[in-house]
């Protein structure tokens, strides 16, 4: 398989960091899956190959971590957090506005393939809750209006 | 950019260049910078470990472990390379503390490992954050490299002929990894299950060599004692709890944030003064002191000092900063469900007491909140609580056990409110589908 060459760079880079191979392989399977959007088949088998893995091996890894997903996704993966801080301070209301607005479930994805939507576990922003996070960036201090204007956003940039 | 507060009685100690552009190296120097560093070269191992010792600085991580104490336990000698392992897998719900460090002092982390890594004998540091955090680990990655390219990290550190690597390392989410053993599971490229102990990672740890793991809020405290002295930061609190703490205010509180706040300082006063107090007129009911997994406390319990002796004494825990005020319109039955539907989500299923403990009691607090629960199911919460405890390789059961226990001691009267079909009171009707009374 083919992967970019900032992927190729570090990853070359990163095999010298550690004793074993097998290292990489966390931060590895994160960088691979923000390039093709998920975890298929031919790269599990690319990356067990390269580390001298079998291909259960790094699935048993795979499904261990919560950001790791084996099923494509959409280009942008709304997470709303719903864990303590953020459900004292509307993290429910907001989860069940994006449900409404994308049409979409829990790990649900809209037609259109634009959003996905997960309900996730603490992400570190307890002091600014309620949060919220799409593919890597952090949205704080939401409300539903705010996080309208947020998904919003999001597509008028793919559409751009 | 998350947003900074401030408050007149703050001590700023690790937070001191929060907002002051030290993620640029040449402004981290210009404030203090790998001034510690150069001084712990000049001092031999055991003294670096004694001041750290006599710092009374305790793990930030949660356990509250003395630091200079854990690096006395590294074996002098080793066959096998030793390492020093950073801790910034922060995921105890109510924590976002080594978040700000991360993104304002990266370099402060750095040094933390890097002395660590002098009063152990080691010459290579990981720092591992979580996944989420990728942004983290860019301004991380850019730290390192910048650190690199001074002369900081690598050969002949600062020309003193010693060399000491530092690599970072990023998770792709999960809670359990903020656990020592599974952190290095992880870390080795494995799914995050803990090892049995002993032997302790002080002796056997990364790849089989002795491991010093500290959480990135207890490394970046080491530059400041260094540079102060044992002596200053011992006496910023109480006997035995030395130096500051980043306490993250969240929940219903008027002005929520990280506040660096001396060792001992009042709870009580933190919540009402710190943070100004509940907001919309409303009543205090319960605190969870320090993240998820701490005993809560109600709010005839909150005059009490956050250091860890103290905490202790009143039956809860420091734990890791996390401080979540709940206000009286909190549905105490829901709290400890949402709390243990994340507990039963991130057990990793190697111990089986953690495993079928956490889904039962997640099944359980579920039909009681939905007006399904009976009255023998209350006790039940709690014996199968208890049953989790101590019972576990890693202290993932015993997080998911304590605040379900003291939910139930402190709160049972709103279990008592939720029984035999009636409707959750705190709940708007019809939000929630109700469930039938099981047949007994």
């Amino acid at each position: 398989m083919k992967f970019s060459d900032q992927f190729e760079q570090r990853f070359a880079e990163m095999l010298t960091h550690y004793p074993t191979k097998r290292s990489v392989l966390v931060p590895t399977l994160l960088f691979v899956q923000d390039e093709v959007g998920y975890l298929s088949d031919e790269v599990i088998e690319e990356i067990a190959q390269r580390l001298d893995l079998t291909e259960l091996e790094v699935r048993n890894v795979i499904s261990y971590y919560s950001m790791l997903t084996t099923r494509p996704r959409g280009k942008y993966n709304v997470q709303v957090c719903t864990n303590i801080a953020c459900l004292l301070r509307g993290g429910e209301e907001l989860l069940e506005h994006c449900e409404t607005k994308l049409g979409i479930g829990h790990k649900g994805t809209t037609a259109d393939g634009l959003f996905s939507l997960e309900e996730v576990e603490c992400i570190g922003a307890c002091s600014w809750a309620p949060a919220a996070q799409v593919n890597y960036d952090f949205h704080e201090n939401l409300t539903v209006h705010k996080m309208d204007k947020v998904l919003d956003e999001y597509k008028k940039r793919a559409t751009q | 950019m998350t947003d900074l507060v401030s408050h007149p009685d703050e001590v700023r100690v690790v937070s001191k260049r929060f907002g002051k552009g030290a993620t640029n190296i040449d402004r981290y120097l210009e404030l203090d910078g790998y001034k510690a560093v150069q001084k712990a070269l000049g001092m031999q191992p055991d003294v670096i470990v004694n001041e750290v010792k006599n710092s009374g600085l305790r793990g930030r991580g949660g356990a509250g472990f003395n630091t200079g104490m854990k690096w006395s336990f590294v074996p002098k000698q080793s066959a096998k390379p030793k390492y020093v392992l950073c801790n910034g897998d922060e995921s105890e719900p109510g924590t976002c503390k080594d978040r700000l460090i991360f993104e304002h002092d990266p370099h402060a982390v750095i040094e933390g490992v890097m002395i660590a890594g002098f009063a152990v004998g080691s010459t290579t540091g990981y720092i591992y954050i979580r996944g989420e955090y990728r942004y983290l680990l860019e301004i991380m990655q850019k730290a390192i490299g910048d650190a690199y390219a001074r002369g900081f990290l690598g050969k002949n550190i600062f020309g003193s002929g010693r060399n000491f690597d530092i690599y970072w390392h990023g998770g792709a989410g999960a809670y359990e990894v903020g656990e020592e053993s599974a952190l290095m599971e992880s870390l080795e490229g494995k799914r995050g299950i803990p090892r049995i102990r002993p032997p302790f990672p002080a002796v056997v740890g990364l790849w089989g060599g002795p491991t010093v793991i500290n959480n990135a809020e207890t490394l970046a405290s080491v530059p400041h004692i260094i540079l102060g002295g044992a002596d200053w930061f011992a006496n910023l609190g109480p006997p035995k709890n030395g130096g500051t703490r980043l306490f993250c205010l969240s929940g219903h509180v008027e002005r929520p944030g990280v506040y660096e706040l001396p060792m001992g300082y009042n709870l009580k006063k933190m919540i009402y003064e710190v943070g100004g107090g509940i907001p919309n007129g409303h009543k205090l009911k319960a605190v969870v002191p320090g993240g998820s997994s701490c005993p809560l406390l109600t709010a005839d319990e909150v005059d009490v000092s956050m250091d860890f002796d103290s905490m202790m004494k009143a039956g809860s825990m420091l734990g890791s900063g996390g401080v979540v005020i709940c206000d009286d319109t909190t549905c105490m039955v829901k709290f400890a469900l949402r709390i243990m539907k994340f507990y039963r989500h991130e057990s990793c299923g190697w111990c089986i007491p953690c495993r079928e403990g956490t889904d039962w009691l997640e099944k359980t607090l579920t039909r009681f909140h939905s007006g399904g629960g009976l009255k023998k199911d209350i006790d039940n919460i709690q014996y199968l609580s208890e049953n989790m405890l101590g019972r576990t390789f890693c202290p993932l059961g015993d997080a998911a056990a304590m605040p379900t226990i003291s939910i139930v001691k402190k709160f049972r009267k709103e279990f008592e409110d939720h029984l035999q079909g009636r409707p959750c009171p705190f709940e708007k009707e019809g939000k929630i589908e109700q469930l039938p009374v099981m047949a007994v």
